[in-house]
């Protein structure tokens, strides 16, 4: 059945897409200068797409996910091209898009516990939200259209009246998704939302944010460290690193077949129930308040050439689908390079402990 | 590199010194819940937590044994008793020093606290372990001092040198830092540099590489595997991570509520997992695999609350493969009918009320009355529910289902708590590996179907 | 919401800090303040300093003794209007207001020092000691502590500067220890409450895992990390201590005047007489407490901007995007 799904909504997909990023740029100041975060980011969201976003700590994943829903630090500043819905978001007035996030825009986070008042029952916590964006909302709507959010989540009407505290964390995550969803977004930003949890109660949240779809045509960014739960449960998987996505693609090519070096060496590192050797990445993602000059990854590249430190790749689409911007694939796929520029890169030696 | 104590063993394991290096036998940690301030206020009861329930366990020289489960299992809790770090309230642990066999139980203040520079321990969050008011340099020479085994440039001496060794190198980049200007995987390198600077012989380590950064796990674990070749270390490594504990470990041990429910060698336990929990986990880790899918069959609910166990094996609330005897109880009962008005709630207010105060069915016990005005009308709701999904292993644990004419009452059968038993190479926990009551348990299987059937009829 | 609370970059892209030289680190804190707090500690320390100056060189400042009457020109006059020999003026027993409100500085900052200082000594290692033991010695010391801290401060200084006038007299260290009675149990409470909490960190279980005994646990792990916040109530409990102190005198149970200057008790004899429209023996004494207790109060809010961690806001700057053609020519 997901299969199906994830046949027709490919990157061709002919509907028009939910949420389209051109060329974004999220910074943020800090005592050091400007934090480039995010650095020109491009991509498009067809409705009821699961996008997985991977990359290691501190390559922007997040202010991402945040800038997409206008949610950025004070003194943060977003260009380019954003727009939800065919309507440009970069223009919108604060109070616009408060009132859009919630209603169409959805955010779940990492720490459940934390967004949750503790005195207010779960039924507080639903009537709160649905009359905050739908004001005049009857009684009897916010019940049923509660009670509905949660038995979608699997969680029993029973404990409708039940307070945050009485919920283990797995139920308070999926009463987290309840809330986000019981607006009926078209965009939710999931950001590890469960990276706190236990196994088996991850691999349940998983699987409800992979068949939300089917209830909700909700269209999901999942910001995620895990690359399993991407394969798992993403259509699509966009690689992060040092602001900028370096390859997006359908995420059974980009798993089989990785372009991006980096991505390459990110599934390397990962420790899955078929390593036979320790792999890992030298050295650590880079300052982002100055980043290296071309391919931001050259200085822990193994396929590093000289043109690599001079020249920024520029994004291709291969075969299959997946846009990638790196060097090494380019001249993979027949693109001619001078000798001069094709040299290994003499690079300098990275110390054991310069790591993330 | 993967050593297998086989393989080769550490040098230093001369003849006369026992195969086992630390183990525990029965080894049980109760702590006594306090309850809210009401019910401390009028002096009711207060709970007990078995945090671990008679856990016997060995650590052989030179192997690393992975302590797996999910949070609330008890993995930790096994770590700390080991070192002494939580007070065991029964059973044995004894640790099979260079001068015999001693009792780390029954070991208290100074004692104890020498026992540490044989027994050491890696912490989870590297942030939180170190002092954030000491440098790096005082942290992992720390130890030294306190046992006062260096000082002067002899403690300068073993802490660069150990710094050297844990990779964090030009040791005078690293010294003088303090922990906040590190690096999570340059943290963890500290933690480890501290544990090992008194030359220990075990090493807990709990959870050491789950709050790094994915691209540093691989470094910090391969960091741990070449100080135990070189260190001729024992490690316990407890983790919820299947995945690293396979590559990482000789034997593996799953835990679930305090106890341990299956342990063996890592190749068998992976081969064939025997435990249905053992096999959930397996199922549920998320693989970077492109051919691989959403996992749909996975156990529902999460670990239940340790003070108030589930009857019968631990396990049996969210196993699909139960019988009869794993100790059904109310509380399943109350979960099958959140479920059942879960999957649709169109009758929910009138079928609520057929049931009755579902409070009841949270205290354990096997039997229950439920219902009020119309005990028929009750009866015949559970008959639709079983109806829904025959298969559901609840239904096979009901003894009788009976209208006394005032209330619908339920009996479940007797469970029975499985112990550990040897099964193939691997030690499991759970009545379907119970050579001796495998039979008696299909007898009852049919009697009970007979049994419903007739009381509903 | 989200902005404020998550910072949207992890720690691993912050490069590591330079170490700089070993001062500690919230003297590098409070040099690195910016805004409205750095100007408030500003005024504040500036302000104190100047009564710190006073009270070091009394001697040398004031024209004359907190307790002189006459000099070689003969006896002072009773409530001289300020000029001539006497700056401020003389009250009506005869002293000179100018000195009597300098030596009244080297009065209040003495006491205000001792008496800070004693309860830090005493409230802070018993703080510790209670919250990393527990059970029935923590049960008990809490239980003391409320009871001294639930007593109306003023009284409670009243009752021990009574009890302490027959042992230790009328004198200035009398006084601060009766004002230490009040404060130990500020520190004991907030020392003790970090300590309860930073128990159950895990560098704190690493130190028993070392097999560090308790002793070196509360002094090398516990101590630095919970001290943290006893310079803001440090301070604070100055000022407190410094109206506490004058309303002693006020109320004729501070340092008696031939024992030391005292503004309170100045202040108390000299309105009796400011009907009669002689402002001036009340006015300096007035204006310095009220100087002083507000310079002190500025510093320890100062402090407590920049040292509390839960005040401080992450500082981020404004950023200007630069247009793409710079950015495309790199």
């Amino acid at each position: 059945m997901s299969d199906l799904v994830l046949d027709d909504v490919g990157p061709a997909g002919d509907r028009e897409p939910v949420l389209a990023a051109e060329d974004l740029r999220v910074w943020y100041g800090t005592d050091r200068g400007p934090v480039r975060a995010v650095d020109g980011v491009s991509f498009e969201l067809q409705p009821g797409e699961i996008l997985g976003l991977v990359g290691e700590s501190g390559c922007g994943k997040s202010t991402l996910g945040r800038g997409l829903l206008g949610l950025l630090p004070p003194g943060a500043a977003r260009d380019g091209a954003l727009r939800f819905r065919g309507k440009d978001m970069l223009s919108l007035k604060k109070r616009e898009q408060y009132r859009m996030r919630g209603s169409q825009l959805g955010m779940i986070f990492q720490e459940p516990l934390t967004r949750l008042n503790p005195m207010m029952r779960i039924s507080d916590h639903f009537a709160e939200t649905l009359r905050t964006h739908e004001p005049g909302i009857d009684k009897h709507d916010v019940e049923d259209r509660s009670l509905e959010a949660l038995r979608v989540m699997g969680i029993p009407p029973t404990r409708f009246r039940a307070f945050p505290h009485e919920f283990s964390g797995g139920m308070r995550q999926r009463l987290m998704i309840a809330l986000a969803l019981v607006l009926r977004p078209a965009f939710v930003v999931a950001d590890e939302p469960t990276t706190a949890l236990d196994v088996l109660v991850e691999a349940q949240i998983i699987r409800i944010l992979h068949d939300l779809r089917e209830t909700y045509d909700t269209s999901l960014l999942l910001i995620t460290h895990n690359l399993g739960i991407v394969a798992e449960a993403c259509d699509r998987v966009a690689v992060m690193y040092a602001g900028k996505i370096v390859e997006i693609g359908p995420s059974r090519q980009v798993f089989a077949r990785p372009e991006h070096s980096y991505t390459r060496e990110l599934l390397r590192s990962t420790i899955s129930l078929s390593t036979t050797g320790l792999n890992y990445i030298e050295g650590a993602p880079p300052d982002l308040t100055d980043p290296p000059s071309g391919c931001h990854f050259h200085p822990r590249c193994p396929d590093a050439m000289a043109i690599c430190t001079t020249t920024e790749p520029t994004p291709r689409t291969v075969e299959g689908g997946a846009t990638v911007a790196c060097w090494a694939s380019e001249v993979r796929h027949g693109t001619r390079l001078d000798d001069a520029d094709r040299a290994p890169l003499d690079k300098e030696e990275i110390a054991l402990a310069d790591e993330a | 590199m993967l050593t297998k104590p086989d393989s080769d063993g550490p040098a230093d394991a001369g003849g006369t010194r026992p195969e086992t290096v630390i183990e525990t036998s029965g080894l049980e940690v109760h702590y006594q819940l306090q309850g809210g301030a009401l019910s401390r206020l009028l002096g009711l009861r207060s709970r007990t937590v078995k945090a671990l329930d008679g856990v016997s366990v060995e650590l052989r020289r030179g192997e690393v044994l992975g302590v797996v489960g999910e949070s609330g299992s008890g993995k930790t809790t096994l770590g700390r008793a080991l070192l002494g770090l939580v007070p065991a309230t029964g059973g044995q642990i004894t640790y099979h020093s260079a001068g015999g066999p001693r009792e780390v139980a029954r070991m208290r203040g100074r004692e104890l606290r020498r026992l540490r520079t044989d027994l050491q321990m890696v912490f989870q969050d590297p942030s939180a372990a170190l002092n954030p008011s000491m440098t790096i340099e005082e942290a992992v020479g720390h130890p030294l001092v306190i046992h006062k085994l260096a000082s002067g440039a002899e403690l300068r001496r073993r802490v660069h040198e150990t710094l050297e060794r844990v990779g964090l190198a030009p040791v005078e980049r690293f010294a003088s830092k303090y922990p906040s200007d590190l690096s999570g995987g340059q943290k963890q390198r500290a933690v480890i540099a501290r544990a090992i600077i008194l030359g220990p012989e075990v090493l807990v380590a709990d959870e050491p590489i789950s709050m790094l950064d994915m691209s540093v796990r691989a470094k910090i674990l391969q960091l741990m595997l070449d100080l135990k070749q070189d260190l001729g270390l024992s490690y316990l490594y407890i983790t919820h991570d299947l995945a690293s504990a396979k590559y990482f470990c000789d034997r593996i041990a799953i835990m679930y509520l305090g106890r341990i429910v299956e342990i063996g060698p890592t190749a068998d336990i992976f081969a064939n997992p025997r435990h249905p929990y053992t096999q959930a986990l397996l199922k549920a880790i998320p693989e970077p695999d492109p051919t691989r899918t959403v996992p749909r069959d996975l156990p529902r609910g999460e670990i239940p609350d340790a003070a108030e166990p589930p009857l019968g094996c631990s396990f049996h609330p969210r196993c699909d493969q139960a019988v009869a005897s794993c100790g059904w109880e109310t509380r399943d009962l109350r979960v099958l009918l959140d479920q059942h008005w879960t999957r649709g709630a169109a009758n929910y207010d009138r079928e609520r009320a057929l049931v009755g105060d579902l409070d009841r069915l949270d205290t354990p016990g096997t039997s229950i009355t439920l219902g009020g005005k119309d005990p028929e009308a009750t009866l015949r709701l559970l008959e639709r529910i079983r109806g829904e999904n025959p298969d559901e292993p609840l239904w096979a644990g009901v003894r009788q289902i009976e209208n006394d004419g005032r209330h619908v009452r339920v009996d479940f059968h007797d469970g029975v708590d499985p112990a550990l038993r040897r099964h193939g190479v691997v030690d499991v926990a759970c009545v379907l590996y119970d050579a001796d009551d495998s039979e008696s348990d299909v007898d009852s299987d049919d009697a009970d179907t007979g049994g419903a059937g007739g009381s509903a009829g | 919401m989200a902005e404020t609370t998550h910072g949207p970059v992890d720690a691993a892209t912050v490069p590591r800090r330079a170490r700089r030289s070993r001062t500690p680190r919230f003297v590098r804190t409070i040099w690195q303040t910016k805004g409205l707090a750095r100007w408030i500690l500003l005024v504040g320390v500036v302000i104190t300093v100047v009564f710190v100056m006073f009270a070091l060189f009394a001697p040398w400042i004031a024209p004359y003794g907190y307790d002189q009457v006459r000099d070689a020109g003969g006896d002072f006059p009773k409530s001289a209007a300020p000029g001539g020999d006497h700056l401020l003026g003389t009250n009506d027993q005869f002293f000179d207001i100018y000195s009597r409100v300098v030596w009244g500085a080297r009065t209040a900052v003495t006491v205000v020092v001792l008496s800070v200082v004693i309860s830090t000594v005493v409230g802070v290692p018993l703080g510790l000691v209670s919250g990393y033991v527990g059970g029935w010695f923590d049960r008990i010391t809490v239980f003391l502590m409320d009871a001294l801290y639930s007593f109306p401060s003023l009284l409670l200084a009243i009752v021990f500067s009574f009890l302490l006038r027959d042992a230790l007299g009328g004198g200035i260290f009398a006084a601060a220890l009766s004002l230490t009675a009040i404060y130990i149990p500020q520190y004991f409470r907030v020392v003790r409450n970090t300590t309860v909490s930073a128990r159950e960190a895990t560098y704190v279980e690493a130190a028993k895992a070392i097999g560090a005994p308790p002793r070196t646990v509360m002094r090398k792990y516990l101590f630095g990390n919970v001290v943290q916040s006893v310079p803001v109530i440090g301070t604070l409990n100055a000022a407190d201590a410094l109206g506490t102190l004058a309303a002693l005198g006020f109320l004729g149970f501070g340092i008696q005047p031939t024992e030391a200057s005292e503004w309170g008790y100045d202040l108390s004899r000299a309105l009796d007489n400011v009907g009669a429209g002689d402002v001036s023996p009340a006015l300096w004494p007035g204006l310095a407490i009220i100087l002083l207790v507000t310079a002190l109060t500025l510093v320890g809010e100062g402090l407590n901007e920049t040292l509390n961690p839960t005040l401080r806001r992450r500082r981020l700057r404004k950023v200007v995007l630069p247009p793409r053609s710079e950015e495309k020519s790199r």
